[in-house]
């Protein structure tokens, strides 16, 4: 095999394993006669899909909406929260065991408590999509903060520099691989986030249409949700890694040199 | 000016310094009684064997570290913060890999007074002077370059840029070219010799070479193992610049002798 043709291969690669998965997916339900309302075969949610495309794009672009807004609220949240846990000890110390507790706790168990403060509607969904995503961020951060080469921390304040400056100069910079790394993880987990408040209780969004959807036995639509949750996941991940490429060039370096 | 040449006022003073790493019973000592003094414009080196607290001494002399008792003076007053006006250089380059080697070289001015205040104004000035600094070490080319392009070498010359672009009075030198293959090395002997003799820095090498030591230092102090304290100040008079040739010279070579002599009754 050549390199051109070895390199189409890896780029093929993906869409082949999901064209065999969907096809052993359809025979599969052919051949072991899998009724629909149990497993629908994939051409019939594609047709559904389609068919119905309007409303699923509706619902989704809700979903989208309020997945995006808890996503940049943990984004600021996680980076303000990340620099003061990496740059002080002190807050590090108060706080990290807080968070832990927190992030233990399972976030459909919030969404009720949610629903009688806030009720039905688009907040629940904006803040627990906040609620699950911010975790990694803060974690990340905090980690690109407090692993500065101590070399590199006296080379500043030899300079005579302010804890200020080492944080701006290099704190941060450093910190932004980290930072853009987990953005990629948030993104999915705020999918998560709205959609499970979604579903437990809303009106709006994928998880809500998906709940109907399943009460009507409409197995092929809620299939089709669920479809277009991991496209949405993908193409927002693939949004991430793509920033992150950009503005964190140097830490990719292996590739760029080799 | 109370200056006399024959015993000029020493711009660096240790005074029967000791340093211990933590406290009480599990305390270790690192330093003990240190006492030297190191005129202005002088080349130090100090060597010794491992682990005899050589790098310590260094963060001493900068106040990166508080002694534990004795007094660390510079400029006639007793260090109790990091001083200001060093230029440090480590093994490591410790380059930031999100700028470009100018930026690198560039920092310390973004940082040190006055030139922090001026740096926005004046930014087009300090980068010809940081591009004339690479120049001088052979980097004139590679001014646009990430760190990660360049070898080791080239990193460790940026570095010593960086280390020198503010016109540091004291430099600080932790084993700069111990990671380094011995030709490169040697080389930067050479370049670092070159920007001495133009700058006139004070500078105190810490190194484990001992030809290192006498081709650069004007005077070396041999420690003992821990707890170092110095066992012999050591003046090397060789014309300069010193010469990689020079270095086979017998002259040169019963300095080195003497020292590794020195050094192994250490481990005796």
């Amino acid at each position: 095999m050549t390199d051109s043709q070895s390199r189409a291969l890896q780029t093929a690669m993906p869409w082949l394993v999901m064209a065999v998965f969907l096809v052993a997916w359809e025979l599969a339900c052919v051949g072991f006669r899998i009724q629909e309302i149990i497993l629908p075969r994939p051409s019939k949610v594609m047709i559904v899909a389609i068919e119905r495309f309007d409303i699923l794009l509706r619902f989704c672009l809700e979903t989208l909406w309020t997945t995006m807004l808890g996503f940049l609220l943990a984004i600021v949240g996680g980076l303000v929260l990340g620099l003061a846990v990496g740059a002080s000890p002190f807050v590090y110390a108060g706080l990290y065991p807080l968070l832990i507790a927190f992030n233990a706790i399972p976030k459909v168990a919030i969404v009720p408590i949610l629903m009688i403060w806030l009720g039905v509607g688009a907040t629940p969904a904006v803040i627990t999509a906040f609620v699950i995503s911010f975790f990694p961020i803060v974690v990340n951060v905090a980690t690109g903060l407090a692993t500065i080469e101590p070399e590199m921390r006296d080379v500043m304040r030899s300079l005579g520099a302010t804890r200020y400056e080492i944080l701006t100069k290099v704190g941060i910079p450093r910190a932004m691989p980290y930072l853009f790394g987990s953005l990629k993880i948030a993104i999915t987990l705020a999918f998560i986030g709205s959609v499970i408040s979604e579903t437990v209780g809303g009106n709006r969004g994928i998880g809500f249409l998906m709940l109907s959807a399943g009460a009507r036995n409409d197995a092929p639509t809620t299939f089709a949700g669920l479809f277009a949750i991991a496209i949405m996941g993908i193409l927002m991940y693939a949004v991430c890694a793509m920033v992150e490429r950009r503005m964190t060039r140097w830490a990719f370096r292996g590739e760029m040199v080799g | 000016m109370t200056t006399t040449a024959a015993a000029p006022d020493p711009l660096v003073e240790l005074r029967a310094v000791s340093l211990a790493y933590g406290r009480g019973d599990g305390a270790t000592l690192a330093l003990a009684d240190a006492t030297m003094s190191i005129r202005k414009g002088e080349f130090i080196a100090v060597v010794g064997p491992s682990g005899c607290g050589k790098s310590t001494l260094m963060k001493l002399v900068t106040g990166l570290l508080p002694a534990t008792s004795g007094e660390v003076i510079v400029h006639g007053e007793t260090v109790v913060r990091p001083i200001k006006g060093v230029g440090m250089a480590f093994q490591n380059p410790t380059l930031m890999p999100w700028r470009t080697t100018l930026d690198n070289v560039l920092l310390p001015l973004e940082v040190v007074e006055p030139h922090k205040r001026q740096f926005r104004a004046r930014k087009a000035e300090y980068a010809a002077k940081a591009k004339a600094l690479l120049a001088s070490v052979g980097l004139g080319d590679f001014a646009e370059k990430y760190p990660w392009q360049l070898s080791g070498g080239m990193q460790q010359r940026s570095n010593l840029c960086r280390a020198l672009i503010h016109e540091p009075e004291i430099m600080m030198l932790d084993e700069p070219f111990g990671a380094l293959d011995a030709f490169t090395r040697e080389e930067l002997w050479g370049v670092m010799q070159a920007l001495w003799l133009e700058r006139k820095f004070t500078a105190v090498l810490v190194t484990h070479d001992l030809r290192e030591a006498v081709y650069l230092a004007d005077t070396i102090y041999v420690m003992s193992r821990r707890p170092g304290r110095v066992v012999l100040k050591r003046a090397i008079d060789l014309p300069r610049p010193r010469t990689l040739a020079s270095t086979f010279d017998p002259a040169f070579v019963d300095i080195v002798h003497e020292l590794r002599d020195r050094i192994h009754q250490e481990y005796a």
